[in-house]
């Protein structure tokens, strides 16, 4: 008889240190052969949760199981799981090869084997022919490579990987992403990879959560991160957005009208999120969800003076003060149509009332 | 106009180091040896030859403590290196902050006072109405007196006490730079502590064995005052018997030639332990 | 003795007076040959100053080797290291006896000492302190050692120590009933006395604790008890004595070692003028004693026992009767080359087993 479990599991994980708790009972499950992201700024505890699942620290309570087994207790060398360091952590003093025949050593796997099954993972992540190389031979995308070898040769339950692409520039980064994702489908293993940058979690997980101060604000798909965040702090932390700090001036049904600080009146069609009248909120607006025109019709229009133009090419944007004075950052549309406004040009903003998110603004 | 100045200014900047070299390392040696191939006939008479290199091979005392030296040397420097490896070791990846600075200087506090008062140190300890004598017959370990003083084990103590120092430093500056996430690597990987030991660890040490090794050999095998101190009538060392050359037999030429030869050993093991390692001088005392 | 001293000021001042300069005198001596009060007196007097270096015997010959002759102004050897060095490395200049005051020294040891740091018809040296090695005997556990074969004695053993210098080979030699000195000159004399004196402290090793190197080690080891009987000089006896009545000095039944310091003038050295000053102030006779009194050894000056400390006195006498006097051993010059020798046999001692 065999139950499946999850690869992963942790329930009510709590890591204290003196005085401050990095870890806040975080429970969530990572099915087997998907890809799962935490995404967190620095510090929200990522990393330590992270340190927990490999072993390197031990939770102060919760449990953690892997393939329905706990692994409270078990040492770090003893646990089906494996890491890519963020630096990676190859070994300088030994060459390819032995870096990745390194954990079959451990095993006592015999020589002639650890020799075949070293060349086969350098083959499965496109990098056959350099065991004989030393690290310092190689370059960084090779480099992530060879720590993905290192670890994949083991058979590992679950990967985890820890900001691994935090070192690459920007071009080499963009291309890993893909990489990684295609190498986690090809091995067909669970991966779970921390970071901070949100791009690299949108682009190549399965799951995403989103970690906030020890705790996770929200589990869910990267759409759904994206386009349905839970809690203020997903809105603000994943994508673009415009925050505008308001009070709710008026709830009718699913429908709220909502009063910026600076005096301006929106309209927003929200699920029900508790706001009631005269409560602060704050309202995300994502820089591509507001459109600009020459004409003053529709819903949650209002008209501006553009006070800079940002150009980053597909990603080129306005900022534009609106009579009251509130900033609003919006994004250019790619086909063009606006590619000539310039610093001081009056134009019209528009967005859909489905389009915002609003929360009860913090301390309200 | 520009690289005339930037010339010259390369120059001064070249001419202590020139300076230092020839005036107090190369000539010294040319004088030495010059000395050293001079053989006295009669008073205030002198030939030039190699009788006093024939008079070392010919003498088995001379060449007997000769090895002597160099082989208890050796033992030092494996001895220094053993002990010190866990406390940098220690030091290096097991503490942090303030209890690291504490026990870094902790290691070098016998160093503030010289190398005399530290043998003299030992010798209360171990003389034979000394503090572990003592200590030993009031716990009543031992019925009498001990004597640990004036043995070849003194010598040993005494040199690795003297140069723990100088093994401790180098390792702990190349451990301090061994990545602790390649540690954790290698237990992540299965890896159990020996063989993390093994084969990162001290791979990655190796400059810094490598250095401290020399050094500390080098210290043990030009020690004088340890050995003559400590080691009492069983002392035979080889600096000090270039000193009594020297001083007490006025045959500085003997001397200069046992000085040559001294220069020779400690060059030919030093090159014999980085063959053996595998390391190049220039890594060893570059990196560290 | 106030008075004599004031007066002998007087005298130097006047003396003095006609000098051109005050100088800096180098000076590189034994510990104890220059105590500061005498130097504090002797710059006070002469407008002089004094810098002094403490050393050995084989280091002042090695330094002054180093520099041939330099560096110093005056130096303090032995008497039986003047004539070979002399001959070897020419590093001393011969005494100006016109500028010595002769009636400050005893007679007959400046005559001895002249006779003995003759070489090529000139003077080298002028004595100063004297003083012998012999025995230095906790009386109260080894009071059977009386000479220096009783220190390879059973009843001592592991708790003996001597040095390994040229000095144990003689005193060892003398009590095995041979004459090292009279064989000085025949190589072949000596060298077959050296084997003799080989075999027996060869034999003797497992008696000995350590071999001494410096005065306050052997004292230690005698004030510890770690040491009953030892090869040592007189002062250091008498200092132990002090402290603790059993242990003295005994000048051993072979005879005592007797040395005799001397004054020479290295052959670089450039205050001359200042190094007269020192050896005709220093042997007046108040300053003998005061130096009598901090070496702890005799002087050559005429009266210097005068106003030496009574208890130094009576350990001296306690040590030496007339007939133990009578007995000591002066060290003859020592003929070029035989240190050679010497040095083989001590080589070969040390690394016996």
């Amino acid at each position: 008889m065999s139950v499946s479990y999850p690869d992963l599991m942790c329930s009510d994980l709590t890591k204290d240190f003196d005085g401050f708790r990095a870890v806040d009972r975080v429970s969530f499950e990572v099915p087997q052969g998907s890809f799962f992201s935490i995404l967190g700024p620095s510090g929200c505890g990522k990393t330590t949760l992270l340190r927990m699942i490999a072993g390197f620290q031990s939770p102060t309570s919760g449990d953690l199981r892997i393939k329905g087994k706990s692994m409270i207790g078990v040492p770090p060398n003893k646990r089906p799981v494996s890491m890519v360091f963020q630096h990676l952590a190859l070994f300088p003093t030994m060459n390819i090869g032995d870096n990745v025949g390194f954990g079959l050593r451990q095993r006592g796997v015999a020589k002639s084997e650890i020799k075949s099954r070293v060349a086969k993972v350098l083959e499965r992540v496109g990098l056959p022919d350099v065991s004989q190389r030393r690290i310092d031979q190689i370059s960084g995308g090779q480099k992530q490579r060879v720590a993905i070898a290192r670890c994949m040769v083991l058979e590992p339950d679950v990967l985890l990987l820890d900001e691994p692409l935090g070192a690459l520039d920007l071009k080499l980064r963009e291309h890993m992403k893909v990489e990684l994702k295609s190498l986690q489908s090809a091995f067909n293993t669970t991966f779970v990879y921390i970071t901070h940058d949100q791009s690299e979690a949108l682009v190549m997980s399965d799951n995403i959560a989103v970690m906030n101060n020890g705790r996770f604000e929200q589990i869910g798909t990267p759409h759904d991160v994206y386009h349905a965040p839970s809690t203020a702090f997903v809105a603000g932390f994943v994508g673009d957005a415009n925050v505008i700090n308001a009070r709710v001036s008026a709830v009718n049904g699913a429908m709220l009208i909502l009063t910026s600080n600076a005096g301006t009146e929106m309209k927003i069609e929200a699920p029900a999120n508790g706001l009631s009248v005269g409560q602060r909120a704050q309202v995300f607006l994502r820089p591509e969800a507001i459109e600009l025109g020459a004409a003053a019709d529709g819903v949650n229009v209002s008209s501006g003076e553009v006070a800079s133009v940002l150009f980053n090419g597909a990603n080129s944007s306005v900022t534009v003060q609106d009579q009251s004075g509130d900033l609003l950052k919006v994004a250019l549309p790619q086909t063009g149509r606006f590619a000539n406004l310039r610093k001081g040009d009056i134009v019209f903003t528009r967005w859909d009332p489905k389009q915002a998110r609003c929360y009860p603004a913090p301390g309200a | 106009m520009t690289s005339d100045t930037s010339r010259l200014g390369f120059y001064l900047l070249l001419a202590p180091i020139l300076l230092w070299l020839t005036v107090l390392i190369i000539l010294p040696h040319i004088g030495l040896f010059i000395v050293s191939i001079s053989e006295k006939v009669g008073p205030r008479e002198y030939e030039t030859g190699f009788a006093n290199y024939a008079a070392f091979f010919n003498e088995p005392l001379y060449w007997r403590t000769f090895a002597r030296t160099a082989i208890m040397s050796i033992l030092a420097t494996v001895l220094t290196l053993i002990l010190g490896f866990p406390i940098a070791y220690y030091i290096a990846k097991l503490t942090r902050g303030r209890t690291k600075t504490t026990l870094f200087l902790m290691c070098m506090i016998p160093f503030w006072v010289s190398e005399l008062v530290r043998t003299f140190g030992w010798m209360i300890l171990l003389r034979e109405t000394g503090v572990i004598s003592n200590a030993l017959q009031y716990l009543g370990l031992v019925n009498g007196p001990v004597e640990m003083l004036y043995n070849d084990t003194a010598i040993m103590v005494g040199l690795v006490y003297t140069s723990i120092l100088f093994m401790v430093v180098p390792l702990v500056t190349t451990l301090d730079s061994l990545d602790d996430s390649l540690i954790e690597a290698g237990y992540d990987l299965g890896g159990t502590s020996t063989s993390i030991m093994r084969e990162i660890v001290i791979p990655h040490a190796m400059p810094g064995i490598v250095s401290g090794c020399i050094v500390v050999f080098m210290l043990s095998l030009g020690n004088y005052l340890t050995p003559i101190l400590l080691g009492g009538k069983d002392s035979l060392w080889f600096t000090g018997m270039i000193y009594t050359q020297f001083i007490t037999r006025f045959n500085w030429e003997l001397g200069s030639a046992f000085g040559f030869l001294l220069l020779a050993l400690s060059s030919l093991v030093v090159f014999a332990g980085l063959k053996l390692s595998r390391q190049s001088l220039t890594e060893t005392m570059g990196r560290t | 003795m106030k008075i004599s001293l004031v007066s002998s000021v007087a005298i130097v001042a006047a003396l003095t007076a006609q000098m051109a300069q005050a100088e800096t005198l180098r000076l590189l001596t034994w510990g104890g040959y220059a105590p500061q009060e005498v130097i504090d007196m002797f710059e006070a007097q002469t407008g002089h100053t004094v810098e002094v270096t403490t050393s050995n015997n084989e280091e002042m010959i090695a330094k002054l080797r180093a520099t041939n002759g330099g560096g110093f102004d005056l130096a303090q050897p032995s008497q039986d290291r003047i004539a070979s060095a002399q001959e070897e490395f020419g590093i001393y200049k011969p005494i100006d006896m016109s500028r010595v005051n002769a009636d400050l020294f005893i007679p007959s040891m400046l005559s001895a000492t002249a006779s003995n740091s003759t070489y090529e018809g000139e003077v080298y040296g002028l004595p100063h302190v004297w003083g012998t090695s012999g025995l230095v005997v906790n009386t109260a556990v080894a009071g059977n050692v009386t000479d220096y074969t009783d220190l390879c004695d059973a009843s001592v053993a592991g708790q003996v120590s001597y040095r390994l210098k040229r000095p144990t080979l003689i005193g060892f030699a003398y009590s095995m009933g041979l004459d090292p000195f009279a064989a000085y000159d025949d190589a072949e004399a000596y060298q077959s006395i050296l084997d003799e004196v080989e075999a027996m402290l060869t034999a003797c090793k497992p008696n000995v604790k350590t071999y001494w190197d410096g005065g306050d080690e052997i004292k230690n080891l005698l004030r510890s008890g770690e040491v009953v009987a030892s090869m040592a000089w007189d002062t250091g006896g008498w200092q132990l004595n002090a402290d603790n009545p059993d242990i003295t000095f005994v000048a051993p039944e072979a005879g005592a070692l007797g040395w005799i310091d001397t004054f020479v003038m290295p052959a670089r050295g450039r205050a001359d003028d200042a190094a007269y000053d020192w050896i005709n102030f220093v042997m007046q006779p108040e300053i003998a004693a005061m130096i009598t009194n901090t070496a702890g050894n005799f002087t050559a000056a005429v009266d210097g026992d005068a106003g030496v400390n009574a208890d130094l006195k009576a350990r001296y006498q306690g040590s030496f009767d007339q007939a133990a006097i009578d007995n000591i051993k002066w060290y003859p010059p020592v003929p070029a080359g035989l240190e050679a020798l010497e040095g083989a046999t001590l080589d070969r001692i040390n690394a016996a087993n």
